[in-house]
């Protein structure tokens, strides 16, 4: 399940760190181990201007969450909940879903995370602070 | 009833592992299984399975009610198991309440206390309100936390918390502050079931007498380890899990001393608990049917029955000294390591055979990872104990937890897996 890839985004996080401005801001834990992040976006014209995030985990959750940055930044809403959705859907698949690395890019070595259902949530923590933050984002547009 | 006259011989292992068909399968592509969260739950005998199975196939039948020869068989396995039982941990089986799990026997007794306010005459001494105070530690589980936390919040009591030390004892320099005469009651776990270490019991109930208080003592990682007796330790109450001392989940245990359950309100209501029933009000059996509403988990009960005679048979002291060599190895073992912090005592003195680490540069999880590659099953997290982990200043650790059938070589192949996963994620 340690692909190079997930080592590496372990190792040398993207985009890691907690940055201004932003519209709104998500924590998010696993209860089961402790592990958590907090997440910030910044949404400009309908797309992500900037994920900036702090966190304390595993491998796993770290290079998860710096994958994400790199899957949605600069992408509008829209593309960023489908690629959300895609990877959701892979990590909850539990070894049967075939990744699309057109979709997914570094994201597909988390193919062999989705084995390990003790390790799904900690590939998702980030995910769903994102999921928070841009409910958060929309509520504060609507309020 | 089996003697115990060859306590000074070593315990022989592999006789031990070969009761458990478990421990023979292989994990992760043909790795023997290594088990080593026994902390978390331990595993079965067939002596235990056997007498689970022959309880079922023979007199299956609900307890304490009904006259034929079923329920009678039925009742005499469940009360000879609560015989065999309280007789292990030094209570009569009167003061032996069977509960699902020692989480719930924590909750009884705090239940029970918010329901004394509105209680019959005599439970006025469980009555807890604004200006009394409940004190826990900051090393205990959720288990031995959240229940009085809650009942603080019910009652407007107070709770305060004895903090631990950098070596993870508890540290009782506050305790005359700690334990006053407002303390209703105090409650600590024997055994601490991160840090290993073993609470000075004597000292706390020495105390709480001195002010009054109750003492409720979580046994959970003691009873399945060593010898104990709640008598001699003169605690109020005591809880433990039967599914850690090689018995089904489901059944769990609360003793309460006599006179203490005799007078304390119940939690539960409903049928096998009365005494006489009205349309306007019922009264209550004597303890321990006060405490066992419903038709109680029997199997269970019988399988921890079973479980005694099993450890019986062997010796809590072969078991102790059994499990104190372990401990000793994996202590010498983890501390060799670049890079590995034992968090807990680093000695074995008053310590059981729990040891929880956490490694420079490799989450805990990731560790468990790749343990778990290598057919090594331990315990990843804050295992329960979250405000532990945060006054220890980490988010989580690794966690060994050994018992009878853990041989010494399983503790090489721990210590050889941590440098492996050094190893893995380049920080050795």
């Amino acid at each position: 399940m340690y692909q190079e890839i997930i080592l590496d985004h372990y190792k040398n996080p993207h985009g890691r760190g907690l940055r201004e401005p932003y519209d709104a801001e998500s924590f998010q834990v696993n209860p089961t181990c402790g592990d958590e992040v907090t997440l910030r976006l910044k949404v400009t014209d309908g797309k992500v201007a900037d994920v900036s995030y702090e966190g304390q985990g595993c491998s796993i959750s770290q290079a998860s969450t710096s994958v994400l940055t790199d899957l949605v930044t600069g992408h509008t809403i829209d593309e960023a909940l489908s690629t959300m959705d895609a990877f959701v859907e892979l990590m909850q698949g539990r070894g049967s879903v075939e990744p699309d690395e057109d979709v997914l890019e570094d994201g597909v070595a988390f193919a062999g995370v989705a084995k390990y259902p003790a390790r799904v949530k900690c590939a998702l923590l980030g995910w769903m602070a994102f999921k928070d933050a841009l409910a958060r984002t929309s509520n504060e547009v609507e309020a | 009833m089996t003697t115990t006259t060859a306590n000074t011989t070593p315990l022989d292992v592999a006789a031990v592992r070969a009761d458990f068909p478990i421990l023979s399968r292989t994990v992760r592509d043909g790795k023997p299984l290594v088990y080593l969260d026994s902390g978390a739950t331990s595993q079965r005998p067939v002596q235990v399975l056997d007498a689970e199975r022959r309880f079922l196939e023979t007199c299956n039948a609900a307890v304490h009610r009904g006259a034929h020869q079923l329920a009678e068989e039925a009742t005499d396995a469940y009360e000879g198991a609560r015989a065999k039982i309280a007789d292990f941990v030094g209570a009569t089986p009167g003061e032996l309440v069977f509960t699902k799990n020692a989480t719930e026997g924590i909750n009884l007794v705090a239940y029970a206390m918010s329901n004394a306010a509105t209680a019959d005459d005599g439970a006025e001494r469980f009555v807890v309100g604004p200006g009394d105070e409940i004190v826990v530690t900051e090393m205990e589980h959720h288990a031995n936390l959240v229940p009085w936390q809650q009942l603080c919040q019910r009652t407007g009591a107070t709770l305060r918390w004895f903090p631990v030390t950098a070596e993870g004892r508890l540290d009782l320099s506050g305790i005359d502050e700690l334990i006053t005469e407002r303390t209703k009651v105090v409650a600590f776990a024997h055994q601490s079931n991160v840090l290993g270490t073993v609470n000075p019991v004597d000292a706390l109930v020495r105390k709480a007498r001195e002010v009054g208080a109750l003492v409720l003592l979580d046994a959970c990682q003691s009873v399945p380890h060593f010898p104990v007796n709640f008598r001699e330790l003169d605690v109020d109450f005591a809880v433990f899990s039967g599914h850690k001392m090689l018995a089904p989940s489901g059944i769990g245990v609360l003793y309460g001393r006599r006179e203490l359950l005799e007078a304390m309100p119940p939690f539960l209501t409903g049928g096998s608990m009365i005494e006489l029933v009205r349309m306007e009000g019922s009264t209550f059996a004597p303890p321990p049917q006060k405490f066992e509403a419903g038709v109680p988990m029997t199997s269970q009960a019988v399988g921890l029955g079973a479980a005694v005679d099993y450890l019986n048979a062997i010796g809590m002291d072969r078991v102790a000294a059994h499990e104190h060599q372990l401990v000793e190895r994996a202590l010498n073992g983890l501390k060799e390591i670049p890079g590995v912090r034992i968090i807990g005592p680093p000695d074995t003195v008053d310590r059981g055979a729990t040891v929880a680490f956490v490694v420079d540069g490799v989450h805990p999880h990731d560790a468990g990872q790749v343990l778990d590659s290598l057919g090594i099953a331990v315990r990843v997290g804050h295992h329960c104990a979250w405000p532990l982990h945060r006054s220890c200043g980490i988010p989580a650790t690794v966690r060994a937890t050994f018992y009878l059938y853990n041989e010494l070589s399983e503790v090489d192949a721990l210590v050889n897996g941590v440098r492996e996963a050094q190893r893995f994620f380049g920080v050795a």
